[in-house]
């Protein structure tokens, strides 16, 4: 468990937070430019020291200001990949990968051949840093920070700084180390696309301080996170295992409880987890059994609240079977079918809206 | 080709102007560090300290080295009392006075250099467990290279050259402290030496003209490899 009650106070800036984050599992930090994402980071680095609180990661206490305790970040074995990567220009690759593992302290789990096998670097070893493309950069710097035998990573908006190609490049790689690594993952950023990608626990933060924390599915239907992400990125976000693939029709049933969901099948076998998120505005609700349609995922739930979102529209909770769903749907069409809560309704999902809103997930199995 | 005279003269500025940048390069890195990173009381005094020699006429450099380092003076008294080493009047003594006058081209040069280093680099090499000395010998000291490295190129072309501090702290003694620039004064002094002062004076264009191309060819071979 990450622990986390931290205070400090800049000249136009305060920083007040806490929550407890379970390890290991990427933990992100979410929320606009200026809301506190680095300065919190910086301090779980060491980099920053705190006014106040205490930091301590499983039973390693990191930062604790009432009892004098600051391990500075060369003793924190915390490892941080920066924004802007920060590769040593006068080494080369190889140099930049071993500089941490040689002055590690704590026992070799992740060799060098490892890392360059799980990063894809071994045509990159003997290059510069000003020889990479700003996706490699960041491949080198995840490489040098994960072969410090670090007992954390930070990852400090890794993609922000590449195009939408590069980040497309980056994303698998960020999966598989998640999937990968032992070891508990901060993540930071401002874009929610990657933090439904990556994350497993979430903080959102707003103005220095912790607008909700959870786990993802549960964060994605908060209210306050819907402040900060913006109305397009409002929808619940769901885990699920394959339960059987249909080749003739290429599609993938996914079990929901007792229920499953038919989406196109993008590479994926029987058994295998997945994430889906399934945005608000792509989904139809219907109050008598669909017939005739050309919608194949379609799931059976009742209505548990209704919300006005904005002037027109009306955001619809569903419950279905353990899970919620969420569904933004027009005053005008509420009204006419006089939705209100404890209707069952069925909720009809577009195969094709999912495109893209289908992610690997660590099964549970893994994470344990 | 040169003649046994020109050869000493020759011999002896290259022994003077490497011997004071082998010893004023470490002191210069430790001033332009203390001078870019320190903060502390008679940081601004120790800078204009480190700059006078470029204002100073030479003369007063040398007459100030003589009234320290000198038989007399303080420290000079006690270097040779205590060590048995005389400064004035020696090649030890030229090398000083050569040092002390190219001393603010090399803190200039690495200074520059160690400004435009990405303090995030070290931040980066902290949190990958380097401590500070080793963050300096691995980080910072290598991305400075190519000042330390330009300081020391100029200021060895320019202590070649050195005149009114030397003659001034350590004389005019041929075979020990008559360098190039003494030998060239010496020669137009005297009535037959028209010819070997061109000589002279023609060594010392070819060597601060060859000096100067070579501190800015290693400086850019060195920059290139920084990628910058």
């Amino acid at each position: 468990m990450l622990d986390v009650v931290a205070r400090c106070r800049r000249e136009d800036f305060t920083l007040d937070v806490a929550f407890q984050a379970p390890t290991p599992g990427v933990i992100a930090l979410f929320g606009r430019s200026g809301a506190g994402k680095t300065t919190l980071i910086n301090m779980l680095a060491g980099l920053l020291p705190l006014d106040q609180g205490r930091i301590a990661l499983d039973d390693v206490t990191l930062s604790d200001r009432a009892h004098g305790i600051e391990t500075p970040p060369e003793q924190r074995g915390v490892g941080y990949v920066f924004q802007d990567a920060r590769l040593f220009p006068h080494l080369n690759v190889t140099g930049n990968l071993t500089y941490g593992l040689r002055r590690t302290k704590r026992s070799v789990s992740s060799t060098y051949e490892q890392v360059v096998a799980l990063l894809g670097l071994e045509s990159l070893v003997d290059r510069r840093p000003h020889q990479l493309s700003g996706g490699e950069r960041q491949r080198v710097a995840l490489g040098r920070a994960l072969l410090a035998q670090p007992r954390m990573l930070l990852l400090d908006e890794p993609l922000a700084s590449l195009d939408q190609a590069r980040r497309e490049e980056l994303l698998p790689y960020l999966e598989r180390l998640r999937d990968q690594a032992r070891i508990p993952i901060v993540y930071v950023s401002h874009q929610f696309e990657e933090i439904v990608r990556l994350a497993t626990y979430v903080v959102v933060l707003d103005g220095g301080r912790v607008a909700v924390a959870g786990d993802l599915p549960s964060v994605a239907l908060s209210p306050a996170l819907r402040a900060i992400a913006g109305p397009e990125a409002v929808g619940a976000i769901l885990r699920g295992q394959v339960a059987a693939v249909d080749s003739t029709t290429g599609l993938a049933h996914i079990q929901i409880g007792a229920q499953r969901l038919a989406i196109e099948n993008e590479n994926l076998a029987a058994g295998d987890w997945v994430r889906l998120q399934l945005l608000a505005r792509d989904l139809v609700l219907s109050t008598v059994e669909p017939q005739g349609l050309s919608v194949r995922g379609v799931l059976r739930g009742k209505i548990v609240a209704l919300q006005a979102d904005g002037g027109r529209a009306v955001l619809v909770t569903i419950q279905v079977e353990d899970r919620q769903l969420l569904a933004r749907i027009t005053t005008g069409a509420a009204a006419a079918l006089a939705l209100q809560s404890g209707c069952g309704v069925w909720v009809l999902v577009k195969a094709v809206s999912l495109r893209g809103h289908v992610f690997t997930e660590t099964g549970p199995d893994a994470t344990g | 080709m040169l003649s046994p005279d020109e050869w000493e003269a020759l011999r002896l500025s290259l022994g003077i102007a490497l011997r004071s940048v082998a010893v004023g390069l470490p002191l210069a890195i430790l001033v332009a560090v203390l001078l870019v990173r320190g903060r502390f009381f008679g940081r601004l005094l120790l800078d204009a300290l480190v700059h006078l020699p470029l204002v100073l006429p030479p003369v007063v450099v040398g007459y100030l080295l003589l009234v320290l380092f000198g038989v007399q003076g303080p420290i000079g008294g006690w270097l040779e009392s205590t060590f048995g080493v005389r400064l004035a009047f020696t090649r030890a003594g030229a090398a000083l006075a050569t040092g002390v006058m190219a001393f603010p081209l090399m803190v200039r040069a690495i200074r520059l250099s160690l400004e435009s280093i990405d303090r995030g680099l070290e931040e980066a090499a902290r949190t990958l467990g380097a401590g500070r000395f080793d963050r300096f010998v691995t980080i910072t000291l290598p991305l400075m290279a190519p000042g330390i490295l330009a300081g020391g190129v100029t200021a060895f072309a320019a202590g070649l050259g050195e005149f009114g501090a030397v003659i001034t702290f350590a004389a005019n003694v041929p075979g020990e402290t008559r360098t190039l620039p003494l030998a060239l004064y010496t020669a137009i002094q005297s009535p037959d030496g028209d010819a070997l002062a061109a000589r002279l004076a023609a060594l010392s264009f070819m060597l601060g003209l060859a000096g100067l191309i070579m501190a800015e060819w290693l400086g850019r071979s060195l920059q290139r490899r920084l990628g910058r």
